[in-house]
């Protein structure tokens, strides 16, 4: 598998009150193109910062981030990030939304690449709607629909679906399977739901505390679609959580 | 008919003050002081003679040249001063400074500047209106969200667009915020304005009644058509906030 996306000794740190803050310790990793890696951390642990360096959004203090073997600076349309408060611009029509991203194409194909990407996520029909006017899953849907429409390589997703009621989220990872079944992208996750990365992700890496860092990685190994109550779940979610300090037992 | 029953208190309240009114004038017998109906009248006679029209024509028309031209500086300048930082830090300490001082106080400059025309009151509603829309738009785009502005980062869009798709949008309904308090403003100074010497308007209206022969009979039917004149703009500015476009900021 090619690599998409590398991290070589990534660190960063906040000035505070009480002097510097160190929040990434020393981040390297490695994504294959078309993969799924999920990041699965403890509250406060960076993990948001990670993902903004990542994405472009921050500068790290060293280290280097490379796509496709070139270091990257900018964020770029060919990886889009989902966070969990979302983007979805309130004064823009869902389709207004979807069309954002589409500088090059002319005005008549941009309302066919919207529309297309609206039913694709199941918002036939809403397509005027103000996004007021929907509901939090709506939402997500619209969101995602808006990053596939630009076809990015890369997939950079933030706790995407933490904000919403387990129901939603256990169908909106569906949603999001079902998307990536035909459409393939490089996904990277980052979440504090370990079923979550269970359930999405090929491989998944555990961080430390902050100041983080890798702490392990668990590869998935299992065919879609998941079944999250299957015994190898079990123990790979026991084994996660082990690494986050969560044991059973321990309490 | 709900809203009929809704506003049954309020004009009962209206309806008291009317009756309380006429009866302190019929009370105390007062030679000066009018009763509503001889407000009543005294405003037939000037709708009859046409002077009421021509002086809300002057009025309104001194508030839409004023008030526009502030809208029309009010608005790039506060998305100018909001977007770029080092005009903010440069120019809000001069405007704030400015901003405080009543539009009052700036009648003798607007004469000594514009003269007794037209250009005086128009000045005056201007400098009065302005500030209040500059603070407001450019408040807006301070409070734009960090989320919005990086998704637009992130999808590469060119600077064009995230003026006219992002920054502009966002700011909108605290454009229009500003354009509620800029309008109430300007109609409050035009009033003010008028009584300094020009020869039309409402505030003139006023001023010459009371000195061409103690008419309070046209002074307060003057002073009711300012209230629901101001009402009437306060309502079509209320109407910008419904646009689809900006409900979203008043929803919650």
């Amino acid at each position: 598998m090619r690599t998409k996306i590398e991290l070589n000794g990534i660190r960063k740190g906040f000035a505070s009150s009480d002097g510097a803050l160190q929040v990434v310790e020393d981040v390297s990793l490695t994504v294959g193109d078309g993969e799924f890696v999920a990041i699965v951390g403890p509250s406060g642990c960076g993990k948001t910062t990670l993902m903004n360096m990542i994405v472009g959004f921050l500068q790290p203090d060293s280290g280097s981030i490379l796509i496709d073997g070139a270091p990257r600076a900018e964020p770029q349309p060919t990886g889009i990030l989902i966070s969990q408060q979302g983007s979805i611009f309130p004064w823009l029509t869902v389709q207004q939304n979807l069309m954002f991203g589409l500088n090059d194409h002319p005005q008549a194909d941009k309302k066919g690449v919207a529309d297309h990407y609206a039913a694709m996520v199941g918002l036939k029909g809403f397509e005027g709607n103000y996004p007021h006017e929907l509901s939090g899953g709506m939402l997500k849907r619209a969101e995602l629909a808006r990053a596939f429409a630009v076809k990015p390589e890369i997939l950079y997703m933030d706790e995407p679906f933490s904000a919403l009621d387990a129901l939603t989220n256990l169908r909106m990872r569906n949603e999001l399977l079902r998307i990536l079944a035909e459409e393939r992208h490089t996904v990277m996750l980052i979440t504090h739901d370990v079923e979550e990365a269970i359930h999405l992700a090929d491989r998944i890496m555990v961080l430390s505390p902050r100041p983080t860092r890798i702490q392990a990685t668990f590869n998935v190994g299992l065919q879609h679609p998941r079944r999250l109550t299957s015994p190898e779940v079990q123990e790979l979610r026991v084994a996660i959580l082990h690494e986050l300090g969560v044991d059973r037992n321990a309490g | 008919m709900k809203q009929i029953k809704e506003s049954l208190p309020a004009l009962a309240v209206i309806a008291v003050l009317l009756a309380a009114w006429w009866l302190t004038v019929v009370e105390t017998r007062s030679v000066i002081f009018p009763t509503p109906w001889q407000v009543v009248t005294g405003t037939v006679e000037l709708i009859k003679d046409g002077t009421l029209w021509r002086h809300i024509g002057a009025s309104l028309m001194r508030v839409g040249i004023g008030f526009s031209l502030a809208v029309l500086v009010a608005v790039p300048l506060g998305l100018w001063l909001g977007w770029v930082k080092g005009a903010y830090s440069t120019l809000n300490p001069l405007f704030q400074i400015l901003r405080p001082i009543s539009p009052i106080a700036w009648i003798p400059l607007a004469i000594l500047w514009f003269g007794v025309g037209n250009a005086s009151p128009i000045y005056l509603i201007f400098i009065s209106s302005v500030f209040p829309m500059i603070v407001q738009t450019t408040a807006g785009v301070h409070t734009i969200e960090r989320r919005y502005l990086r998704a637009a980062q992130n999808f590469g869009v060119s600077r064009y667009t995230l003026f006219r798709q992002v920054v502009i949008p966002a700011v909108l309904p605290q454009i229009i915020v500003g354009m509620r308090i800029g309008l109430g403003v300007a109609w409050l100074v035009v009033v003010a304005a008028e009584m300094i010497a020009l020869r039309s308007g409402l505030g003139y209206l006023i001023i010459d009644s009371r000195n061409a022969g103690n008419r309070y009979d046209l002074v307060i039917a003057g002073m009711i058509i300012i209230g629901l004149i101001g009402l009437l703009l306060d309502g079509v500015m209320r109407l910008l906030e419904g646009l689809k476009s900006v409900r979203w900021r008043y929803a919650h």
